[in-house]
């Protein structure tokens, strides 16, 4: 028997229930991909910064970043919760499959942001804490309540708000708000974010035109997003070797970017030579989809795998 | 009148569930906050009006 307050667990039949949510529903609200990616690029950021961090303040500051993208991330869903229920691809997700309730997952989102900044700038500093507070409200407010609906340009600027780990990173050590070595970095996944979800909207447009999202597809249609797609894979190729010249990486990394870089633009080049539309892209789109996850894991791989060898010999 | 409700099995164990998670989470976060105490202040944590 539980005593409940039966305006907060009324259902839309009338019957007050208790909520059967698990740990697990609420780990998914996180995006445990997404978390991934940011955890990844900001451990970057924080080994190639110059001076060091106890290696467990270095661990807890890594968390608290990963909790912060987790936090904004659950707002994103708490606050897409109508088009999620639109679309194939979010609509298995815990809000619109009825397993976590609208409002505990705004709660859930605003205790883990303040828990996830105030730890990080605790264990580190509060410039980094600063940070990672801006990175939340640009994906949860500027991106996912305004963007998102407004533009096509939506994950051009919203990408910033996956970019901005890395400068944590760097935060965490240094105390710098915004360093060369940050922006580069910033930079290179700001730019690789665009053909990465294009990539995924060519695929998706009936779906993103249902929930009456204006992705690039839908409001400029495939061609011009196809050439898009490829003068930012070209700009992410140029990109990516900044870090050499730039002075924080070395020759194997320059080997690796300009490899993988080509790579990428090839793929953009195949795609914007495919003709047609939706169905038709599947191939050359998943291709290129699936490589971009890859290849953003590998450049950053082969920066701190060469930094840290550099390191270790001396 | 207070208002009850009988709670399925499922709705327990979701709800124990919920409950050792959030315990969990709570030690995770005083175990860090020791540590970040500890590392940041170190000996000079001692070192303070009593």
């Amino acid at each position: 028997m539980a005593f409940i307050d039966t305006q907060q667990a009324e259902t839309g039949n009338g019957y007050a229930r208790v909520s059967s949510a698990t740990p697990r529903d609420f780990y998914e609200l996180l995006k445990p991909r997404v978390m991934q990616l940011v955890v990844f690029t900001a451990l970057v950021g924080l080994v190639i910064a110059p001076g060091t961090v106890n290696p467990l303040i270095g661990a807890i500051s890594i968390i608290a970043i990963a909790i912060g993208a987790g936090a904004s991330g659950a707002l994103n869903m708490w606050y897409d919760a109508d088009i999620d229920r639109i679309m194939g691809r979010t609509k298995s997700r815990p809000i619109p499959s009825g397993r976590v309730a609208e409002g505990d997952v705004l709660a859930f989102g605003i205790v883990l942001s303040v828990l996830s900044v105030v730890t990080l700038g605790l264990a580190s500093n509060w410039v980094a804490g600063a940070w990672l507070a801006f990175t939340i409200f640009f994906y949860a407010v500027v991106y996912s309540a305004w963007l998102k609906r407004s533009t096509p340009q939506n994950i051009v600027i919203g990408g910033a708000a996956g970019a901005f780990p890395p400068i944590i990173g760097w935060a965490v050590v240094t105390g710098e708000w915004i360093s060369l070595e940050g922006f580069i970095l910033f930079l290179i996944i700001f730019l690789w974010t665009p053909p990465h979800f294009w990539a995924l909207a060519l695929m998706k447009t009936e779906e993103y035109g249902a929930a009456k999202i204006p992705m690039m597809p839908n409001v400029v249609g495939a061609e011009k997003t196809k050439t898009q797609i490829f003068w930012y894979s070209v700009a992410l190729a140029l990109a990516c070797v900044a870090p050499f010249f730039a002075g924080f990486a070395g020759w194997a990394y320059l080997a690796v970017a300009s490899a993988l870089g080509g790579l990428f633009a090839f793929r953009a080049w195949q795609l914007k030579l495919t003709p047609g539309e939706g169905r038709a892209l599947q191939g050359p789109a998943v291709k290129l989809f699936l490589f971009s996850l890859w290849y953003l894991f590998a450049l950053f791989a082969a920066l701190l795998a060469e930094t840290i060898l550099l390191r270790v010999l001396g | 009148m207070i208002e009850t409700v009988e709670i399925t099995e499922a709705e327990k164990k979701a709800r124990k569930s919920r409950s050792v998670a959030i315990a969990v989470a709570l030690a995770v976060l005083v175990g860090a906050f020791y540590a970040i105490t500890v590392l940041k202040l170190g000996s000079a944590v001692l070192n303070r009006p009593l």
